[in-house]
């Protein structure tokens, strides 16, 4: 297959059915030096046996804010992940999440608003017309990748919902599950997860719930059902298998600046000139490339979101 | 083991991580960041075998074994094997050797300073391992300089420690087997008073560098 990841060609993507039947192995310890020589075998002869059956979304919109950069692989954004729910090594949400569950799921809106409600997710989907955006998402661990996800925008469900003029935040809620959620069974954080954006920010254009990636359903490993993205901020911001979607009058308190208030920030825009203080963020690899490219600031969308912050202090609001 | 087989079965073992580094590399299973994960994996055996090779003294303390002393300078350089890999990783693949960047993260990056530091402190263990090199700077002398080794692991696992995000289960357990050798030092030794070192007068100074004093 690959050689090396920073020298990949388009056509070399690997199809979901390929990588899918890849994991499946891996899994099976096949990785150990005597199974190599089967495995390879083995992979050969599965890879063609099983279609994926993931829907694929037709008829999508293609979505503002384009962008022509190459497309990280759908294998490696499935497949490095930052989901400690699922464990906290890169790999351990693809190999844990198979099995969890996104169905039935509901989410509730809840706190300052006119229409609290607790929906069913294909209800909820099926209020919005969906539609491609291909955003770049640049992780506070300066990697970054290209994704092309499906999902609507968070403004359209912000409006919907009628907040108050109390509704100051958004915090969105993950899951609590530690059955279907192995990694909530050990305190590296603390459970649930959540994040948070002002109510301006949520209501920008560029900020979407993501259902989807690459035209097919939102692997559970990236946040299935329902996840959010807002790509000018670092990748922690985007919160998966959302559950709960509170609008408050204060500022929420987030996981990782609870965790680490000196790491991470509430705001956590991307800023190449705020170091995180145990590495640079001037500079990110991005995923599939071998020499790192320079971190723009607001990850290349401060023309659209510069002036949500106008006046503030982005060194100390970081 | 038969004892003539002890050496070599200890460097092929030792070698096993790089082969399978090099094997996943060969085919693309070092994960979708293949320079974090082969950096990540370098450190660890490097942790892995500078703890093993401090293991080697209280495991005589206190199980009367002998056999790991004849392997523990062998294991001792694999370790630093690994951690020049580790850091050539680091300067070629990670920073392409860009020095602005490089010598601006030793100096802000704790982590990084500290992760240089022990690379450093194990330097002249390295170039003092040979025979020859302890009869050249008499069996005291030479056996301070190998202190550094504790200053080395310390430093070592303090990188792994600061780099961590959230998950600190992997560094505690070498923070947790890294104290329990240490403390294993202050334990006196079966039949000290047998104890060649403890004479000053090693009959054979390859093999007496290895026994504890």
């Amino acid at each position: 297959m690959r050689q090396r990841m920073w020298n990949l060609k388009e056509a070399e993507v690997t199809p979901e059915s390929l990588y899918v039947r890849r994991r499946e192995f891996l899994s099976l310890g096949a990785a150990g030096a005597l199974g190599l020589a089967g495995s390879a075998l083995s992979f050969s002869c599965q890879a063609s046996a099983k279609e994926n059956p993931s829907p694929t979304f037709s008829n999508l919109k293609r979505g503002n804010f384009p962008t022509d950069e190459k497309q990280t692989p759908i294998a490696d954004v499935t497949t490095y992940n930052n989901y400690y729910e699922f464990g906290t090594g890169k790999g351990d949400p693809a190999e844990n999440a198979g099995s969890f569950h996104t169905r039935p799921w509901t989410v509730a809106l809840e706190g300052e608003i006119k229409k609290p409600e607790v929906v069913d997710i294909d209800d909820l989907i099926q209020r919005f017309p969906l539609e491609e955006r291909i955003y770049r998402m640049r992780c506070v661990e300066a990697w970054s990748m290209v994704i092309p996800w499906v999902g609507f925008p968070l403004a359209e469900l912000i409006k919907r919902a009628e907040p108050t003029s109390n509704a100051k935040y958004v915090a969105f809620t993950t899951k609590l599950d530690s059955g279907e959620m192995p990694g909530q069974k050990r305190n590296v954080l603390d459970w649930p997860y959540v994040e948070g954006l002002r109510i301006d920010e949520t209501m920008h254009p560029l900020a979407i719930l993501a259902i989807g990636l690459y035209g097919r359903t939102l692997p559970n490993q990236n946040g299935a059902p329902l996840r959010l993205v807002v790509p000018w901020k670092y990748g922690f911001k985007g919160i998966k298998a959302i559950v709960k979607i509170a609008f408050l009058k204060d500022q929420p308190a987030t996981t990782w600046n609870k965790m680490a208030p000196g790491e991470y920030g509430f705001y956590a825009n991307v800023n190449p000139e705020v170091d995180h203080p145990r590495w640079t963020q001037a500079k990110e690899r991005r995923i599939g490339e071998f020499f790192k490219r320079k971190t723009l600031p607001f990850n290349g969308y401060a023309d659209h979101v510069a002036k949500l912050y106008t006046g503030m202090d982005l060194r100390k609001s970081f | 083991m038969p004892r003539r087989l002890l050496k070599p079965g200890v460097f092929v073992a030792c070698l096993l991580p790089l082969v399978k580094l090099g094997v996943d590399a060969a085919r693309d299973h070092l994960s979708p960041n293949p320079i974090a994960e082969s950096m990540n994996r370098l450190g660890f055996w490097t942790l892995t075998l500078l703890l093993a090779s401090l293991a080697a003294t209280p495991l005589k303390t206190f199980f009367g074994w002998t056999a790991q002393m004849r392997v523990r300078k062998m294991v001792g350089l694999f370790a630093f094997f690994y951690a020049a890999l580790h850091f050539t990783t680091y300067l070629a693949l990670d920073q392409a050797f860009d020095f602005s960047d490089i010598g601006a993260d030793i100096v802000k990056r704790k982590f990084i300073t500290i992760g240089f530091a022990a690379f450093v402190t194990l330097v002249p263990l390295a170039v003092t391992s040979t025979d020859a090199a302890v009869k050249r700077l008499g069996f005291r002398r030479w056996k301070r300089i190998h202190r550094l080794v504790y200053v080395a692991a310390v430093l070592g696992v303090v990188h792994f420690v600061w780099r961590v995000k959230a998950d600190y289960l992997e560094p505690a357990l070498f923070a947790l087997t890294l104290t329990v050798l240490l403390f294993a030092r202050f334990v006196p030794a079966r039949g000290k008073k047998a104890s060649p070192a403890e004479t000053g007068k090693p009959k054979n100074a390859g093999q007496e560098s290895l026994s504890r004093t």
